[in-house]
């Protein structure tokens, strides 16, 4: 097996399935996974799942019912900033569609699709928890809310530099 | 300005850190609590407070707890529900982003009440920071001696742990919680047995909202009767509405649930009126499972009689003519908002909501956002209303979860008042395409029988 947790990422696991009672460490597969998708370059290979199941001390299966129920489990490689964008009733009345269209337009892709450079992917989500600063979006662990047609090219020149001042 | 219980310190500099929330008398009430009080007097100042649980279903939060079961040797868990996924609402974030001390103040006194030695807050994977603002806050705390072992040197143990959900609305159902919880998919379990028998791990759970929880502080401060006196009826104390949509100020607002919903919309201290001059056309009261009510009846009840922000008279006229409180997500639709294009986003989240356990539900939900894309792009027959109504019916009551209901609910609604609206979708295919129905009646005076 390649895929494992280096040091870091293996204290992580063990804080988290601290959490549960002894026997219970089960419980600990949706944080482990989030950790697993952090760890893993954004996504949840099988690999992936096998080795949280063997970490778990579970079967594959238990890992792979999980992981397709939830939405924010990603079975396919995905570029390395995901805008996901709040498309629900009240972001809607807000604006979200104009922001949709736009974001469309400005990294050439549809919802679903990952730009060629594998930079961005562009994904349509359901509210998020922000309704009263829509439009929104979330990217990785930040929301990004109030999205204008301005914040939106600042906020792509902002990912782009941060991956061209890593290369 | 109204009565602020949860709210009130929300804007004091550094308030989100120990330090800060401390010395403006926070962890008082945890300590007269555990130092003061009994078990029994906790549960029974909850009970004389009137609190509802403020997750939705609005169910008394002290006879919920009196129910727990207390087998012997077996554990027993509060969870607090912190997956606020209904559409339109975001003030559980808003507390625990702002004042996270306070719902780990509530969370200990109720965890002391039920007997649980490990509380989980079951937080939607999406909050990520705002996990880490609480996971941040419990170090503090613990390095307090609020948590861990011997708090206070009463003997009682207690840890809280932060539980990231992945992703999936219907895990805000507690059973459905429960089961992620518990490492599995979110599948709503069969009731009974109810949790308060057999919950996380077969042991008796308490699950409640994060805002119930945080209001047990005040109640626990000023006492249950002092906190009943506030608000009206059996809508005692104060509420947390998230405001959203086509309104000047949205925003998480603390209300006492004596204020109209009139003065909500337009004062200046809530709402601010509608955005961009428009007119009020219609909203939704209490998060995307209630029913919408046309301007008319939103802000007068049927009788012709002022309608408030409270439990009884959001739902005066049951759903022929009134709505429900929910969880205090409160969309405004200005003028020039499509219900039947609003509808379908709704229709669409339910979709993509459901677990897919019941088939009324799995089968009815995909057939509503197909019928409801077909009309909105301007395919739809008439006869496809009589469908949709149909299908609602169907799904209605013959789930193993609401969540059933709250995806029948905003169609029944939506159909039930705006039936014109749709109609005019139907008969102006080309029209509906570049132009809505606006405003029309909707926000006149109605006609009241004598
Ligand atoms: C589909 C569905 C979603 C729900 N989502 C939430 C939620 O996000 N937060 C919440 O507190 N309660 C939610 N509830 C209600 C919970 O099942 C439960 O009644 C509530 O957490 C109890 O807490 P309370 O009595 O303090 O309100 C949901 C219910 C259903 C049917
Ligand atoms: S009503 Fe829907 S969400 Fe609830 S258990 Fe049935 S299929 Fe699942
Ligand atoms: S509807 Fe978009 S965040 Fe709630």
């Amino acid at each position: 097996m390649s895929l494992q947790f280096n040091n870091e990422q293996m204290t992580e696991f063990k804080r988290l399935v601290a959490r549960y009672p002894e026997g219970k460490q089960k419980s600990a597969l949706l944080p482990v996974l989030h950790l697993a998708q952090d760890s893993f370059g954004g996504w949840l290979p099988t690999e992936a799942m096998d080795y949280v199941a063997v970490l778990l001390n579970i079967e594959p299966i238990e890992v792979y019912e999980v992981a397709t129920f939830y939405s924010m489990y990603n079975l396919k490689p995905v570029g390395k900033f995901v805008f996901e964008v709040c498309q629900t009733g009240p972001c809607m009345v807000s604006g979200s569609e104009n922001i949709i269209t736009y974001i469309q337009k400005q990294l050439g892709i549809q919802p679903g699709e990952t730009t060629k450079d594998g930079i961005f992917t562009l994904k349509l989500v359901e509210c998020l928890g922000a309704c009263g600063y829509a439009p929104m979006m979330q990217v990785g662990k930040i929301y990004r809310e109030h999205l204008t047609k301005e914040k939106v090219d600042a906020i792509i020149a902002e990912y782009r530099m941060q991956v061209a001042a890593k290369n | 300005m109204g009565v602020k219980l949860l709210l009130e310190k929300a804007n004091v500099p550094g308030i989100r850190s120990y330090d800060v929330y401390r010395r403006e008398g926070g962890y008082s009430a945890a300590e007269k609590a555990l130092k003061e009080m009994t078990i029994e007097s906790i549960v029974e100042e909850v009970k004389k407070s009137g609190l509802r649980g403020r997750g939705g279903a609005g169910f008394p939060a002290g006879m919920k707890w009196s129910f727990i079961a207390k087998p012997e040797g077996v554990p027993r868990h509060l969870v607090c529900n912190a997956d606020e996924s209904e559409p339109g609402t975001f003030k559980d974030r808003y507390l625990m982003e702002f004042l996270p001390h306070l719902l780990l103040e509530g969370l200990l006194i109720s965890s002391f009440a039920l007997g649980s030695n490990d509380t989980y807050i079951y937080i939607r994977g999406e909050y990520a920071w705002v996990a880490d603002i609480l996971e941040e806050a419990i170090v503090e705390a613990t390095k307090n001696g609020w948590l861990g072992k011997n708090i206070l040197g009463t003997g009682f143990d207690c840890m809280i742990h932060v539980h990231r959900g992945a992703g999936a609305y219907i895990c805000g159902e507690e059973t459905a919680l429960i089961e992620s919880l518990e490492g599995k998919r979110g599948n709503p379990r069969i009731k009974p047995p109810f949790p308060a028998i057999q919950g996380l791990w077969m042991r008796p759970t308490v699950v409640n909202n994060v805002e119930t929880l945080a209001a047990v502080v005040p109640i626990i401060k000023m006492g249950g009767d002092e906190y009943a006196k506030i608000g009206v009826g059996r809508s005692t104390g104060t509420k947390l509405i998230s405001a959203c949509g086509n309104i000047n100020k949205p925003g998480v607002y603390e209300i006492d649930m004596t204020i109209s919903v009139e003065d909500f919309i337009y004062s200046d201290e809530y709402c601010g009126g509608i955005a961009n001059g428009k007119k009020l056309k219609a909203c939704i009261p209490g998060g995307s499972s209630v029913p919408i009510l046309p301007a008319n009846l939103l802000l007068k009840t049927a009788k012709g009689e002022t309608r408030y922000m409270n439990y009884e008279s959001l739902s005066d006229g049951g759903f022929a003519t009134g709505s429900m409180m929910g969880s205090g997500g409160f969309i405004i639709l200005d003028e020039d908002q499509c219900i039947v294009k609003n509808t379908l986003t709704l229709a669409r989240f339910y979709r993509h909501e459901s677990c897919g356990q019941c088939s009324p539900c799995r089968e009815g939900t995909g057939w509503m956002e197909k019928i409801l894309q077909k009309i909105e792009s301007g395919k739809g027959e008439v006869s496809d209303i009589d469908l949709l109504w149909d299908i609602q019916r169907k799904i209605e009551g013959n789930t193993i979860c609401p969540l059933g209901d709250a995806a029948a609910w905003p169609v029944a609604a939506a159909i039930r008042h705006f039936r014109d609206e749709f109609e005019w979708h139907i008969h102006n295919r080309e029209l509906s395409q570049t132009s809505n129905f606006g405003l029309q009646h909707y926000a006149d005076p109605i006609h009241v029988p004598a």
